[in-house]
């Protein structure tokens, strides 16, 4: 990571539709090299993000650059340095997964030598090349998968964009995808820029994630840092009864260093959890609340989510319905998102 | 600014996506067929008054070329939707290729297919008796059927980007396509429509498509050659910016 520039560099970037604020005055900079989250539920602004900077969409303020150019006065040199991996399906299925590829070449110029060569290359990667000459819309989920992401490839960007590369996928093809994904990274440097509503996929993937909420980011850090921000063990207490006094006494203890109260469940951060259950279970009942279950786990982005929105992803995702909604009213016909 | 090799591709696209789908060619084939057998044969031994002296079915069959181009042409430009809806169009959007060559591209595939099936017409026509003037006429249709495909492409494009689904696809249908083809004069001869409906039909540009269609293939016309042409011409390169304008604007937010 050491000698290459910032291949993406983003300044207060905007976009509205209508008065809906799809993102709102998001920075951050991501380093050549770096494989680069963007975390958050459905709606929360990613693949708005994703557009801007895949120059399909123009900010309303702010700007952005990609591998040094800007995305709106070098819309084509930033078109042949990045490689897009729609999160909708993007293939021709009257083609064969070769024509698709081919396709894809020539319309980046490439010659025929060049080409056939390229192509082997990255049908080989992704473990294509005996289905290549299928016709894609004969090809499994997985398949059309790994067919865009080797596309992405052929013309070798500096820089390449997965939408939600693994939505809808089995537990088995995700985790095929994710070592594809780590190598390409790994072993040819690309710096890649995903984005996902599954936590374990960032944690596993992402040197660094931003976690985004309601257009904004709400942190942005290595996974592992972001977690030890939360401070040692997650501790949830479920409890009946008026929650108010107990909180008072967990403020007042000393070694509690966070507490969120949420659905009847206090999520507690506090080193050595496992010391201090038989702690917890006396306060609350000094407090005059009953403990129906204790829980005892290492902080998940999914607390880092929870700690930094103040909602699990998945309230907030029923919560972004309605924005979404607004959003398709605000939009023009004929666009995409 | 204008890609030719992005041109090619496209075209090429078009191309192995239409030769691929045999049924298609076939269903496209079936309405000129009915129209040529029942309205051809149907009328056969009538004298259709202002057809200038030739039978029916000489008269009938430059106006049924005519119509098989408008629908396969509109249908080209309405393509569009189709790609937007599997996404295939993002990933040309993506590229780095100029919208206008995007543009020439799918209007040259349009334009070859829509070809192919004037072609096919004509020769299924000479089934059911019809015989053209001359060699030479038949080069010069084939000037008026890519002018008539490439209108009729630039008004799908222009289509394509006002309407997001396929509802809309329908309305255009009945409500665009259909009057534009009876309005054009391709089944009967328009001097015996009365006065206030012929001005709609002078503003159809399917109109001067099927004179000049009928002029070159069988010699009768209400216009000379050249006339025709040239109106053709002028509406071809207008409905061709139009739907590139149109693309323009509303793919790149």
């Amino acid at each position: 990571m050491a000698a290459r520039m910032d291949d993406i560099r983003v300044e207060e970037l905007t976009r509205k539709f209508g008065d809906f604020t799809a993102v709102d005055r998001v920075s951050f900079s991501v380093a050549g090299g770096e494989l680069f989250g963007l975390l958050g539920p459905n709606g929360a602004g990613k693949t708005t993000t994703i557009n801007m900077l895949s120059t399909l969409l123009r900010p309303t303020s702010g700007r952005a650059e990609v591998a040094g150019f800007d995305v709106v006065r070098d819309r084509d040199r930033v078109r042949r340095s990045i490689g897009v991996v729609f999160q909708e399906q993007a293939l021709d299925g009257q083609l064969t997964g070769r024509e698709n590829l081919e396709f894809h070449a020539m319309m980046y110029g490439m010659g025929r030598e060049e080409r056939r060569r390229k192509l082997d290359e990255v049908l080989a990667l992704v473990e294509l090349s005996e289905k290549a000459g299928v016709r894609v819309q004969n090809y499994s989920g997985g398949m059309k998968r790994r067919l865009e992401i080797a596309r992405g490839l052929i013309h070798e960007p500096r820089v390449l964009f997965l939408d939600e590369p693994t939505l809808g996928l089995d537990a088995q093809t995700r985790r095929h995808i994710w070592d594809y994904i780590r190598k390409l990274n790994r072993e040819r440097g690309v710096t890649i820029i995903l984005t996902t509503h599954y936590m374990e996929e960032a944690d596993y993937l992402c040197g660094r994630v931003a976690i985004m909420d309601h257009g904004t980011f709400a942190a942005i850090d290595a996974p592992g840092r972001l977690k030890d921000l939360l401070g040692g063990d997650v501790v949830s207490l479920e409890v009946e009864g008026e929650p108010g006094p107990l909180e008072a006494e967990l403020r007042a203890v000393g070694w509690v260093r966070n507490i969120k109260f949420h659905e009847g469940v206090f999520s507690l951060t506090m080193e050595r959890g496992d010391r201090r259950i038989p702690e917890l279970v006396a306060l609350a009942q000094n407090a005059g609340v009953t403990v129906s279950s204790v829980n005892l786990r290492k902080p998940s982005l999914e607390d880092v989510f929870l700690q930094f929105t103040g909602k699990t992803i998945r309230e907030s995702e029923a919560g972004q319905a309605e924005r979404n909604r607004a959003m398709m009213r605000a939009h023009r016909p004929g666009r995409g998102r | 600014m204008i890609d030719l090799t992005a041109i090619y591709v496209l075209w090429l696209r078009e191309m192995k996506r239409y030769f691929r789908a045999k049924s298609r060619i076939l269903g496209s084939l079936a309405i000129p067929f009915f129209f040529l057998a029942f309205l051809g044969l149907g009328f056969s031994g009538m004298a259709v008054p202002g057809a200038g002296g030739v039978g029916y079915i000489q008269f009938l069959v430059p106006g049924i070329v005519g119509m098989s181009l408008l629908f396969q042409s509109i249908f080209a430009g309405l393509s569009v939707l189709w790609d937007r809806e599997f996404g295939f169009l993002k990933e040309i959007m993506v590229a780095p290729v100029s919208r206008v060559s995007i543009v020439l591209g799918r209007t040259a595939g349009g334009v070859t297919t829509a070809l192919v099936q004037g072609l096919l017409v004509l020769l299924v026509s000479s089934l059911v008796g019809f015989r053209v003037r001359s060699a030479a006429g038949v080069l010069v249709a084939l000037v008026f059927m890519v002018l008539v495909s490439t209108t009729f492409i630039g008004l799908g494009l222009v289509f394509a980007s006002k309407i997001k689904d396929m509802q809309g696809y329908s309305i255009i249908m009945n409500f665009v396509v259909f009057p534009l083809f009876f309005l054009s004069g391709a089944l009967y001869p328009l001097g015996n429509l009365p006065a206030w409906l012929r001005v709609f039909s002078y503003l159809d540009p399917l109109t001067y498509g099927v004179d000049g269609l009928r002029g070159a293939l069988v010699g009768v016309a209400t216009r000379s050659l050249g006339a025709d042409m040239g109106i053709m011409a002028a509406f071809a390169v207008l409905m061709v910016g139009l739907g590139a304008w149109s693309f323009e604007r509303s793919e790149s937010a």
